[in-house]
């Protein structure tokens, strides 16, 4: 059906020509189409490939379908104009293509079913703005069944992480391997994998119930900070940060942070992100070189961002036990609502980590911990607990308590030692604007360049 | 629904050396799972237990050896056929299967056609 467009959906009359959902004017310039389709891609892909999964129900399908809707945009939008509703127009285009499919060689397609739960659909679960299709029928919203699916506990990790850069966000294989630092052949050896586990092994495509939604949630959750931490750090390369990583886990928290507005922990996790990615642009300076927190300028943090994200907090903190991203995003805001370094309230997010710790019982989350009570009672007793970490090996491989603990010394003017420890830390360190931090540091204890 | 197979991995020597009053309990958790199963909604089709390792024959070839194909600390000791409706009720079942002195593997039986 290549260049026609989408008629109201299953069974509907066609409606060719600009519809009431077209825009007025007809035909659009090309700019304005491929800037309009782009657009729809990082907004619209996870519900367009959701809703067509379900009638698919075959994932590889699916993203067939889905692609070929979008190709299709390009000739069919600068024919009759962009669409009011893209993500409803792409929905249509891409489930009628997987009804053809399927009625065309209904064995051949077989090969990876999905299972779809029957089981009624939620009402009103539809973002404004993506549910009705251009012939105007309710189009369900299954993004969440679609990242759950994704983030199922029977999936190691990275296929995880994998599975909901390629379906959820819409990445081509060669970006997600080159994010994740690995050949474009081993990315799509794991995602092929993945999807046959979740056909052959019957991974439902639903939505967790009520008993089992906690955990799943934090596996999903996890995930996306996951995507997060990797693109605030990129594990290699010249520059910091990738920006595309970020946005992107951005763009997956709000969306959960919509279909799921109860969730505190969703709550916790976009004000994480949002109160971390606040001073993205004060972590390096012009050069690409490393700035630590109490060096970077706060007045360049971005307030709407914080403000957006402490908002959060209280709420992802009420009613007791909160979760480890609520307690995470409440030691974010001291600190981006913070005059300075010096004056941030420490014995409080001292207080902050014991209460992450009891959630959460993380060497990782202890070293943090370490670094603060050192800013509250001073380096030696932030390095006695850095002293115990290390005894305890499991963060052996850790590149940042080395650092930390150089730190301590160099403030400490134990520089021999200091030095030792820059030298144990660099050589845990791929990225290149921290191994020039490191590097700098160690200069300054050394006298010497290392 | 479709079936899964749930194996048993434990540690045979704990159960060499076990109290018969931990057999007993032993055997009256599979009772109960026999039990929980129907109530979670599922099926068992089939559950043996096996002889331990020490009484198996591997054949690689026409070469036969005494022992077992892979010699682990833990060593399939059991399983059960099941039926449950995806994986997450197949989990759900298996969680409850008594494994005290190991675990269990859920694999999915292959559909031909």
């Amino acid at each position: 059906m290549s260049g026609s467009p989408p008629s109201g959906g299953p069974g509907r009359g066609g409606d060719t020509g600009a519809g009431p959902g077209q825009d007025a004017g007809g035909a659009a310039q090309p700019g304005t189409v491929s800037a309009a389709i782009a657009d729809a891609h990082r907004r619209e892909w996870a519900f367009v490939l959701a809703a067509t999964a379900r009638v698919a129900g075959d994932l590889d399908l699916a993203e067939e379908c889905v692609q070929d809707a979008y190709a299709a945009a390009l000739t069919a939008w600068t024919r009759q104009g962009v669409p009011r509703n893209a993500g409803a127009w792409l929905t249509t285009a891409a489930r009628r293509r997987a009804i053809d499919a399927k009625r065309r060689d209904a064995v051949l397609r077989a090969k990876l079913p999905l299972l779809i739960e029957l089981d009624p659909p939620v009402a009103s679960s539809a973002p404004p703005g993506a549910g009705a299709g251009e012939g105007g029928e309710v189009i369900p919203d299954d993004r969440l069944r679609l990242i759950f699916t994704c983030c199922h506990p029977a999936l190691a990790r990275e296929a995880q992480v994998a599975l909901t850069l390629r379906l959820v966000c819409g990445l081509t294989t060669a970006e997600i391997a080159q994010a994740f630092v690995v050949s474009e052949p081993t990315m799509a050896a794991r995602v092929t994998r993945a999807k046959k586990k979740i056909s052959a092994a019957r991974i439902a495509y639903r939505v967790p119930g009520h008993a089992e939604l906690p955990d799943r949630l934090d596996a999903v959750l996890t995930v996306v900070h996951l995507l997060y931490t990797t693109g605030h750090t990129a594990p290699a390369g010249e520059n910091l940060v990738r920006a595309d990583l970020v946005d992107r886990a951005i763009g997956l928290t709000r969306m959960l942070r919509a279909l799921m507005p109860d969730e505190r922990e969703v709550a916790g996790l976009l004000a994480l992100i949002l109160l971390t990615d606040a001073r993205r642009a004060t972590r390096a300076d012009a050069q690409g070189r490393v700035l630590l927190l109490e060096e970077q300028d706060r007045s360049r943090w971005d307030r709407a961002v914080i403000a957006e994200g402490a908002a959060l907090v209280p709420w992802a903190l009420r009613g007791g036990g909160p979760g480890r991203f609520a307690v995470q995003a409440a030691i974010a805001a001291l600190h981006a609502e913070a005059p300075s370094y010096a004056e941030t309230d420490w014995p409080q997010i001292v207080a902050l980590y014991d209460a992450l710790l009891r959630v959460w019982s993380s060497p990782v989350v202890a070293l943090n911990r370490a670094v603060a009570v050192a800013m509250a009672l001073g380096p030696d007793a932030g390095l006695a607990q850095i002293g115990k970490l290390e005894a305890d090996g499991r963060l052996s491989a850790y590149r940042y308590l080395p650092a930390a603990k150089a730190d301590l010394l160099r403030r400490l003017g134990q520089l021999e030692a200091a030095a030792q420890a820059y030298h144990a830390a660099l050589a845990l360190t791929d990225n290149a604007a921290e191994r020039e931090f490191l590097a700098r540091r160690l200069t300054e204890v050394t006298g010497t360049p290392g | 629904m479709a079936e899964y197979l749930i194996l048993i991995f434990e540690d045979e020597s704990a159960y060499a050396t076990a109290t018969p009053d931990v057999l007993q309990q032993v055997m009256e958790a599979h009772n109960r799972f026999a039990e929980q199963v129907p109530e979670k909604g599922g099926k068992i089709v089939e559950g043996r237990a096996l002889q331990p390792t020490p009484t198996a024959t591997t054949i690689r070839g026409d070469v036969v050896t005494d022992g077992p194909f892979i010699e682990t600390k833990e060593a399939v000791g059991g399983y059960y056929l099941i039926e449950a409706r995806d994986l997450d009720h197949a989990l759900d079942i298996a969680k409850l299967c008594p494994a005290r002195f190991g675990g269990v593997e859920v694999r999915p039986i292959m559909v031909f056609g």
